[in-house]
Formats: C-alpha cells, sequence, structure tokens
C-alpha cells in the first residue's frame, strides 16, 4: 500500500509573491522576502460607504409579499411572469409569509373586514420593510366610496410607493418597482 | 293556461297575482305561504322546480304605491321542465320576517343569510342566521335604504 501524502500546503500570498517575481524580470532582482505585504491590486476590491452597499444589496432583493384580494391581481400575475421579467429587478421572487418577505405588494380592494388582517401582515413582517400600494383601490379606494371599501390603504399602514391605475400596466408596475428602488437605494439603511 | 295561473289555482289564497311578464312567469304571494308553495313547487313532478337560482330582496322605502316595503324574490328553474319561475314575497317593515326554505333548497342557507346581512330580514326557521359578508362589529343593514349612504364603520384607521 501506497503512503497517502496530504498535497502540498499552498498559500495565496506565496503565490502572488511568486507570480509578482517571476513577472518582475528573470532573476535581476532578489524575489521579496516572504512577509512582505502581497499586491492588493490583484484583488480587484473598490470601496464604498456601508450605507450605499447595503443599500444596493437590498435594493435586489425584493422579496415580495403579494396581498392579492381582487381583480389587480391577474394584472399582477402578468407582470411577475417570464414575459415582463421582474427578475431584473431583483424581486422575481415572491414569498408567502410575511415573515420571509421584505415588501407588502397591496394587490386589490381592500375592505373594511380585510383591514384588520392587512395591519396583522404588515405587522409580522420584519424590519426593513416597505409597502407598495398596486391598483387605484388600495391608492384611494378607487371609484368605490360605500360602507365596504377602505378609502385608500394608507389610513391603516404606512405607504412608500403608490402605483395607481385601473389596473396598471406592467410597464407602470415596474415604473413603480424602480421608485421603490431608488427610494430603497437612497434612505438611511437601518442595521 | 301559463305556469303562474296554474299555480295561483292550486293555492288561490296565498297566491295574490300571477303575471307573466316578457315572458316570464312571476307569482307576487303572502309571505305565510312561502314554506308550503316551495315545497310543493319542488316536490311535485307537474312543478319539479328542483333549483333555487337565486334569493334576493328589494327595499321599495320610497315608492308610494308599494304597501309592503320589502319584497324577497326566489328565482326558481326546473331543470326537469327547463322552466323559470320568480316568486315575489311581500315583507313589512313592521314585521320583517319570513320563514326559511333552507330546508326545501339546501342552496338558500347562504341566500337568506346575506339577505338578512343586507336588508335585516330574519328568516324563521334559518339553522344559521348570522352575517355572511359584513363583519360582526357592523351595525345596521347596508343595503337598506335608510341607511345613510356615507356611514362608514371601519374596524381599524379612521373613520373616513
Amino acid at each position: 500500500m501506497g503512503k497517502i501524502t496530504a498535497p502540498p500546503y499552498r498559500n495565496d500570498r506565496e503565490a502572488i509573491g511568486s507570480q509578482k517575481a517571476n513577472r518582475s524580470g528573470g532573476g535581476v532582482t532578489a524575489p521579496p522576502p516572504p512577509d512582505a505585504s502581497p499586491n492588493l491590486e490583484k484583488f480587484n476590491f473598490m470601496t464604498t460607504s456601508l450605507n450605499e452597499a447595503i443599500g444596493w444589496a437590498r435594493k435586489f432583493s425584493i422579496f415580495q409579499y403579494p396581498f392579492v384580494t381582487a381583480c389587480c391581481g391577474m394584472e399582477y400575475m402578468a407582470t411577475a411572469c417570464s414575459h415582463y421579467d421582474v427578475d431584473r429587478f431583483g424581486a422575481g421572487f415572491p414569498r408567502f409569509s410575511p415573515r420571509q418577505s421584505d415588501v407588502l405588494f397591496v394587490v386589490g380592494t381592500i375592505s373594511h373586514k380585510m383591514g384588520p388582517v392587512l395591519k396583522k401582515v404588515f405587522e409580522q413582517m420584519c424590519e426593513p420593510k416597505w409597502v407598495v400600494a398596486f391598483g387605484v383601490c388600495t391608492c384611494t379606494g378607487g371609484f368605490y366610496d360605500n360602507y365596504a371599501t377602505v378609502m385608500g390603504i394608507d389610513t391603516i399602514i404606512p405607504v412608500d410607493v403608490y402605483i395607481p391605475g385601473c389596473p396598471p400596466r406592467p410597464e407602470n408596475v415596474m415604473d413603480g418597482l424602480m421608485k421603490l428602488q431608488a427610494k430603497i437605494q437612497a434612505q438611511k439603511q437601518e442595521i | 293556461m301559463t305556469l303562474a295561473e296554474q299555480i295561483k289555482s292550486r293555492f288561490p289564497n296565498l297566491v295574490l297575482e300571477a303575471v307573466e311578464n316578457r315572458g316570464d312567469q312571476v307569482i307576487v304571494i303572502k309571505k305565510e305561504g312561502i314554506k308550503n308553495i316551495a315545497a310543493t313547487l319542488k316536490n311535485d313532478p307537474v312543478f319539479g322546480f328542483n333549483m333555487l337560482m337565486d334569493l334576493a330582496a328589494v327595499d321599495y322605502l320610497h315608492w308610494e304605491e308599494k304597501a309592503f316595503r320589502f319584497e324577497v324574490i326566489y328565482n326558481l328553474f326546473s331543470l326537469l321542465k327547463n322552466q323559470r319561475l320568480f316568486i315575489k314575497a311581500l315583507v313589512k317593515e313592521t314585521e320583517p320576517e319570513i320563514d326559511s326554505v333552507a330546508a326545501v333548497w339546501p342552496a338558500a342557507d347562504w341566500y337568506e343569510r346575506e339577505v338578512w346581512d343586507m336588508f335585516g330580514i330574519r328568516f324563521k326557521g334559518h339553522p344559521n342566521l348570522k352575517r355572511i359578508l359584513m363583519y360582526e362589529e357592523f351595525k345596521g343593514h347596508p343595503l337598506k335604504k335608510d341607511y345613510p349612504y356615507n356611514k362608514r364603520q371601519p374596524l381599524v384607521g379612521p373613520v373616513n
């Protein structure tokens, strides 16, 4: 039986150091000592503020909770499918649990009977969280003005982006999505 | 003899009117007769109205010519004979109550709850007469003509 030997340990710093040595002209200069500082330009790093970096990460990972109650839901489905590809904005992954989602999409008319449910779902979401009012019924109540309908969900929960329309076209929805992204990027990131 | 007239001749004391309106057979009845008439219309093979298509109510609050404020309207269909019938039962404002037909057509269960919810007409003998659309905290019956059109009763948030 042959003896099993571990592969030789390869230190990245050493490797970078030796590449530098090989490239720097055929043994004219002496190779650098092993404890010399590595050549950082090889790592392709950049600097930014933490706030910007977290904003960038958050705006491209919009896990949405579709709170679909009415006909706008069909338009939401049309937008969320591959034809319009909202995954470009990192919003292609709906979560059906408020605890796993970042953005509450309120899609469709909210009745007074539904109001407490919406409030509870919003309260179950973890910070940071945003709310999108999708369709004119959620924005203002729309053409409903009666005993049953909430006149805009902003009477119940705070809203970040309003997407009007009855129903809004997918282009309109994506415009709202990009406005939400801009808002997420620009705000102070709570950690 | 039209279908409505046939029914009137069967129940001369309960059916007030039998008319044909643009091809629809309509009978107007006293509300005391609804249970008896409904059971006959369903079980007698001469009629065979085995399907309750709809059950609704109308509030004639500001109609001078109407002696009764409410009409409960039953929309029947006979799968055997392929014919339809409308029954209008007259209900007074002072006594908003009528016998339930949920025992005859089980489909009437939720329709009667809806009529109770929207118009406040009670159905005697209904197995579970409670609100079906509005929430339990809601006061009043919103489709009655004297319910204020701008009255709001939100559970959360301001009264807008």
